[in-house]
């Protein structure tokens, strides 16, 4: 209110005069390295206009005088790696896998790409180095549904299981014993039974369990059909039976549930998704985690 | 006790008489509009915890995805924007609304344009305005933008109110019984009519049932492609700039004087840094879109702009640190004064975190990284929060004529469990969004990533936990607050407070 200005005790200033509910200002100058660090960032900022695209005017823009744009800057990157690739890949695209497995540096670069991939799309599912999970198959122990061969595993990744549209997919279904009434509960028990035995190597040799197991399951989970080896047959995709691995549990209710009414995985093709190239590497990678055959 | 009784009577009177004379009425007799900014004072602290507590709810969900309870209402797309508004319109509205209206009265001698009714209108037209926003964040009613997610009904709600609100301010300063208009009421101002202009720009929407569309809330943007990119973040950026700071910056301008009981450092700064500060904000926005399709022009533009910026919004910080000469030692014996002081710190830390970021070296590594809302939260919590709790522990006892708080000791307790949380949050973050953003651009020596995504992801766990325990702090030091507030309004003084509140600290006592 008071409209002259009155000297502060503290600092010394003098105020404005103005007081606004009991609040009065001082007078205090600009600090000057407040002005000069001010003036500079707007000095660097004129000279970062001039040198890079800035001002729009009305048919397009300024665009620098270093001539730089990011988009030509993107291109030159994408050239870069392209042409750093190209060797392995020229290499890679002449050989099949198993020819890429024995050429230990391209197997090496091989290895490293695959494991990108894997990271990136595999994953997800089959988790970080294969480790599988409950409906998503193991990739780093020796047991194969579908094979373990270089050529195999490129197979299914090419061509995925069970996919609706891709007509070289890998393909199988387990009967529904339960859901059809093929099997009455009495027989599914006893030949869920009979698995479990042949799980754990206490398999035996006789009874109802067995009985079913030779005529019912043999055909697709033996080596030999008609036999209960439960070695499993990887070109119809059934699993062996005679070790603790199971995709979907491996209690005796779990193998009853498979019984009555299986539970059946899909993979995607990736053959769209994916270039060759990146198929062998890929194929390359899951070979080496830990049962290649 | 009957004496006892009679002697708080008496107490109350003469600290009564003291508050009135001091900053009720000059000796003029003003009678300024208190109940409206009661109200306000109350919804900012009721919608603060709430936004806080959905922030930390979403914080754990990071760590925790199975806390999204497979539910679409609780999953974390929708409680997300639920948090950004709860906190910036809910809670940061609330506390601009209401300390506006206080200061614009006793900065102006007037008493408010319009009076209780307009002050009224405001309180419940505005929590009206986020209830409709909130519910439609849930329901998954959403423009998509961020910060602007309301839909075309809401967005038409809010303008209604805040053109009133405009009205009574200016209306307010048109009638002040001061030759100057204070420098809070600049900033007010500018935060105001600039609020209005980009709610207006960023929500041009074109409902869809007006073209035959069956959803009658549905609408789409006026623009397309990079354009409406550009717009959402000219909008984004400048509800950054001219709701968390210029309006903040106004409640520093009044608080920070006042609580200090020193003069406003220098008033040519003021003057300057405001109008350096209005003028460059407006065009920083193209920053959040370094490296996207946005033309290279523009990108220039808004990083050179956002480097300008850095010393205006740094005038501020010095206006407001510098108010303290001579008046230092009371931060040791001031626990609102802290608040108010290390709320300009935290606002001095992130403007010039902010145009570091927005050069696009730097750019290039933190965007998309959690660095951002690293960035974006010691804005928030350092300096919107805490400038909003000093304000608030400010007002309450001005408000309801209480002689001081309940208890300083609680509000040095909320300070410190605080300042913790917004530790743990922010250094968590740098570490979290550096490594992030390393692991994203880290290539073999064969030209291949060195890491997928997910494991990026796993790598932040541990630093998505430790921000999530720091939020925790936070929010039960907002639940210390308003016990104090609610004890405080209720009358009541804490038990050897009454005689040991140190002098200048009794917040009733200076104004």
């Amino acid at each position: 209110m008071a409209d002259h200005p009155e000297r502060d005790e503290i600092t010394g200033r003098y105020t404005t005069g103005h007081e606004w509910d009991g609040i009065k200002e001082l007078n205090t100058p600009l600090p000057k390295w407040w002005v000069w660090v001010f003036y500079v960032c707007i000095a660097w900022s004129v000279v970062y206009s001039v040198v890079y695209p800035s001002w729009p005017a009305m048919a397009g823009f300024f665009g620098g005088v270093a001539g730089w744009n990011a988009r030509s800057d993107l291109a030159a990157d994408l050239d870069a790696a392209r042409e750093a690739r190209s060797e392995w890949l020229t290499q890679i695209a002449a050989k099949d896998v198993s020819e890429v497995l024995e050429d230990d540096t391209l197997r090496r670069y091989a290895m490293r790409g695959g494991e990108v991939l894997f990271k990136e799309n595999c994953a997800p599912c089959h988790q970080t180095g294969g480790a599988g999970a409950r409906g998503y198959p193991t990739l780093a122990d020796d047991e194969w549904l579908w094979g373990g061969t270089p050529d195999a595993i490129l197979t299914t990744i090419r061509y995925g299981i069970r996919d609706q549209d891709n007509d070289e997919t890998r393909f199988s279904e387990m009967t529904a014993f339960g859901e059809w009434e093929l099997l009455t509960p009495e027989q599914i028990e006893a030949v869920a039974s009979f698995v479990f035995a042949l799980s754990n190597g206490e398999a035996p040799e006789e009874g109802e369990g067995y009985d079913i197991f030779v005529q019912q399951c043999s055909a697709c989970h033996s080596a030999v059909p008609g036999t209960a080896d439960g070695e499993g047959n990887q070109m119809l995709g059934g699993p062996p039976l005679n070790n603790r691995i199971f995709l979907y549990g491996g209690t005796q209710e779990d193998i009853a549930s498979q019984v009555f009414k299986p539970t059946h995985g899909v993979m995607p093709p990736w053959e769209n998704r994916l270039s060759d190239e990146e198929i062998k590497q890929l194929a390359v990678y899951v070979h080496s985690l830990g049962g290649g055959e | 006790m009957h004496r006892r009784h009679r002697r708080d009577q008496v107490e109350r009177e003469a600290a009564l008489t003291q508050a009135t004379m001091a900053h009720g009425a000059r000796a003029d007799g003003t009678a300024y509009v208190e109940g409206p900014v009661k109200l306000f004072v109350l919804a900012a602290v009721f919608w603060g915890i709430i936004g806080f507590v959905a922030g930390d709810f979403i914080a754990w969900q990071l760590a925790i995805p199975a806390l999204n309870l497979d539910l679409e209402w609780t999953s974390f797309g929708r409680l997300r924007p639920l948090h950004t508004s709860a906190v910036i319109f809910a809670f940061g509205g609330n506390v601009l609304l209401g300390t506006s209206l206080y200061v614009v009265q006793r900065t102006c001698r007037a008493r408010l344009y319009g009076g209780d009714a307009m002050g009224h209108i405001l309180f419940w037209g505005y929590q009206i305005f986020i209830v409709l926003a909130a519910v439609g964040y849930v329901l998954g009613i959403t423009q998509g933008r961020e910060y602007a997610e309301p839909e075309w009904y809401t967005d038409l709600y809010l303008t209604v109110v805040w053109v009133l609100y405009l009205a009574a301010f200016v209306g307010t300063i048109l009638k002040r019984r001061e030759p100057h208009i204070y420098v809070a009421n600049w900033f007010y101002l500018a935060f105001i009519v600039t609020i209005a202009l980009l709610h207006l720009g960023n929500n041009m929407a074109v409902p869809v049932a007006l073209l035959g569309g069956d959803t009658w809330w549905k609408s789409y943007s006026l623009f397309s492609g990079v354009q409406d990119a550009m717009t959402q973040w000219w909008y984004g950026h400048n509800a950054v700039g001219f709701f968390l700071t210029a309006g903040f910056l106004a409640i520093m301008y009044y608080f920070v004087p006042k609580q200090a009981n020193r003069p406003v450092y220098s008033y040519r700064l003021s003057i300057v840094h405001f109008w350096a500060l209005i003028f460059l904000y407006i065009w920083a926005g193209p920053h959040h879109l370094h490296y996207t399709a946005l033309p290279d022009w523009a990108q220039t533009l808004g990083m050179v702009f956002s480097v300008m910026l850095w010393m205006p919004s740094w005038g501020g910080m010095i206006n407001g640190l510098m108010t303290l000469s001579g008046a230092w030692d009371k931060l040791r014996t001031d626990p609102v004064l802290r608040f108010l002081v290390v709320s300009v710190g935290f606002y001095g830390m992130s403007t010039f975190e902010g145009p570091m970021m927005s050069l696009k070296a730097v750019n290039s590594l933190s965007h998309y990284t959690d660095w951002t809302v690293g960035h974006v939260h010691s804005g928030a919590l350092g300096w919107v929060a805490f400038i909003s709790f000093g304000a608030i522990y400010f007002m309450v006892p001005a408000l309801w004529k209480r002689r001081s708080l309940y208890s300083l000791k609680l509000v040095s307790l909320h300070f410190w469990i605080a300042t913790l949380g917004i530790v743990l949050y922010i250094t968590a973050m740098w570490v979290s969004g550096i490594m992030q953003g390393l692991m994203w651009r880290a290539y073999d020596e064969l030209g291949f990533l060195q890491y997928s995504f997910i494991e990026s992801v796993e790598a932040m766990k541990p630093y998505y936990i430790i921000r999530a325990t720091g939020g925790l702090l936070f929010i039960a030091g907002a639940v210390i607050m308003a016990y104090n507030l609610y004890r405080t309004i209720k009358g009541d003084v804490a038990e050897g407070a009454r005689d040991s509140v140190p002098a200048g600290a009794a917040v009733g006592a200076q104004r």
